[in-house]
């Protein structure tokens, strides 16, 4: 066979990853903000956060970085994998190239490294938002739950499978240039509490909290968020509903 | 006194969440409003783009297909005799909605250099379609500001000049090529996103988002194409026409009955 389309030989040696980490401690006035790089082998079916784990454990244990549950549930370890927002747990490095970036996710505060305070944002959106069930009097804790029906359960845990990484905001362009817009976040969790029949507030009343450019009226349409968040919530559907229920109301 | 003991002793209302939100001041409606008239004058503005297309290849049929659709809009086949100053009437609406949409999208620029950056870092690491063509919208939209003015005051105040002849003199002697070349690219690529993006803003669409992006596609690519091969046309006859530029043209059928 001719060289050139012959199959390169495996070398059966593990690649060496280089990940090229955004450091930055807010807290300390002499840290500046640098790119700093860690070499790891890679390990069959690695993750970039069992990559990052091995990093603190056998190189620089000052790197900061969430994490809780490494399974893509819990939304703390969201970063920007190569410019991307993406779960550390869910990125595998062989999707990856031999060299990346790992840095924090803009938009969210600070902690140190790829650590941010997303806690912080989602509690003041959540008050902002009221994404709470507003019932209609004092819930009777001894008395059975209203029935509801298992295709509108469903409907509403679809979008209550929102994990509130963050990473729908990092990824929206609308955010990054005007910092009160409330992202699919918000508009999710809106969408969520409408649906729920036990929330007695009607369209007028979300008007009230999101009828303006700081809420659905200012989303461009860029879908970043749709196109990273790492649940697949179907957030274009979701605020072009909401759109249309509030621009209704205008007329 | 009676009064005041009266006042004490009434007992004031519970305060509910209802009452609350019904004596708070409502929310104004204009973004609404604003929102949908956005669109609506981009969807306006985008079928007009495809008829003029429509309108002005005709020329690659010929002369006469052109001089007869620039003639049907002065309605003479209605009223009797040309009245140009209807062809300004269409474009004076088509100006103000422009206006309007470039007033309504206005809002959308980054409003300072902290946004502007902001966005254009926030582009250039997340490599993601949809984000990198707004900017492409934003840069379009911001030039046809300009380009679409120059065209729109020339149609406004020459009306009756549109015609095979009068139309390539304007692009070849009169040196607007430059201005339509780019006026072509700016207004189909704009157009053609504006469309996809109006698609993806109010319908249920996520599924269909990879048709939709080849459909948009399609539709920047036919219409530039035939827009080159138009302009082109014009040039063509504009140099051929160039000696005797300012001549009006007279179509055949009109030439034989002298």
């Amino acid at each position: 066979m001719i060289r050139l389309f012959r199959k390169a030989p495996d070398s059966g040696r593990p690649r060496r990853l280089t990940a090229s980490v955004l450091r930055h401690n807010p807290a300390d006035p002499a840290s500046a903000p640098h790119w700093q790089d860690f070499v790891v082998e890679e390990a069959e079916g690695m993750t970039l956060f069992i990559a990052l784990n091995e990093i603190r454990a056998t190189q620089d244990p000052s790197l900061q970085f969430d994490f809780v549950c490494r399974a893509g549930i819990c939304g703390s370890c969201a970063m920007l994998i190569d410019g991307r927002p993406g779960l550390a747990c869910r990125t595998l490095t062989r999707d990856l190239g031999e060299r990346f970036t790992l840095a924090p996710l803009p938009f969210f505060e600070l902690i140190g490294d790829l650590s941010v305070n997303t806690g912080k944002w989602l509690r003041g959106t959540a008050e902002r938002l009221r994404t709470w069930v507003h019932a209609a009097g004092r819930p009777d804790l001894d008395a059975l739950e209203e029935r509801m029906a298992p295709e509108l359960a469903e409907a509403i845990y679809e979008l209550d499978r929102c994990i509130e990484c963050g990473c729908c905001v990092a990824g929206c362009g609308t955010a990054q240039m005007r910092p009160d817009f409330i992202g699919a976040i918000g508009l999710n969790k809106i969408a969520r509490f409408r649906l729920d029949p036990r929330d007695t507030r009607s369209d007028e009343d979300f008007y009230e909290l999101i009828g303006d450019d700081d809420g659905v009226f200012g989303c461009m349409s860029l879908l970043g968020c749709h196109d990273v968040c790492p649940k697949q919530l179907p957030l274009q559907t979701q605020i072009a509903f909401l759109r249309r229920r509030m621009a209704a109301l205008g007329f | 006194m009676s009064s005041l003991t009266e006042i004490r002793d009434e007992t004031p209302p519970p305060l509910t969440d209802a009452a609350v939100r019904a004596a708070a001041p409502r929310r104004n409606r204009w973004p609404a409003r604003l929102d949908v008239l956005q669109s609506l004058s981009g969807l306006f503005l985008a079928l007009f783009l495809i008829a003029h297309m429509g309108f002005v290849s005709t020329i690659l049929i010929s002369h006469e297909a052109f001089y007869a659709v620039a003639r049907f809009f002065e309605a003479a086949w209605l009223l009797g005799k040309p009245y140009p100053a209807l062809v300004s009437g269409v474009v004076a609406v088509v100006l103000a909605v422009f206006v309007l949409h470039a007033w309504l999208a206005l809002r959308k620029f980054p409003g300072n250099l902290r946004a502007y950056r902001a966005f254009a870092e926030h582009r250039e690491r997340l490599h993601h379609g949809d984000t990198s063509l707004w900017w492409l919208q934003l840069w379009t939209g911001f030039a046809l500001f300009f380009l679409t003015t120059v065209h729109l005051y020339g149609m406004l105040t020459q009306p009756a000049l549109i015609g095979p002849f009068e139309s390539a003199d304007r692009v070849w002697t009169g040196n607007l090529w430059p201005l339509y070349l780019a006026l072509l690219f700016a207004a189909e690529i704009h157009g053609g996103i504006g469309l996809y993006r109006l698609a993806v803003k109010w319908g249920d669409l996520a599924a269909s988002r990879a048709r939709l992006r080849r459909a948009r596609q399609a539709f920047s690519a036919f219409f530039i194409a035939l827009g080159l091969v138009t302009l082109a046309a014009y040039i063509d006859l504009g140099r051929a026409h160039a000696d005797r530029a300012g001549e009006r043209y007279t179509p055949p059928a009109t030439t034989e009955a002298r």
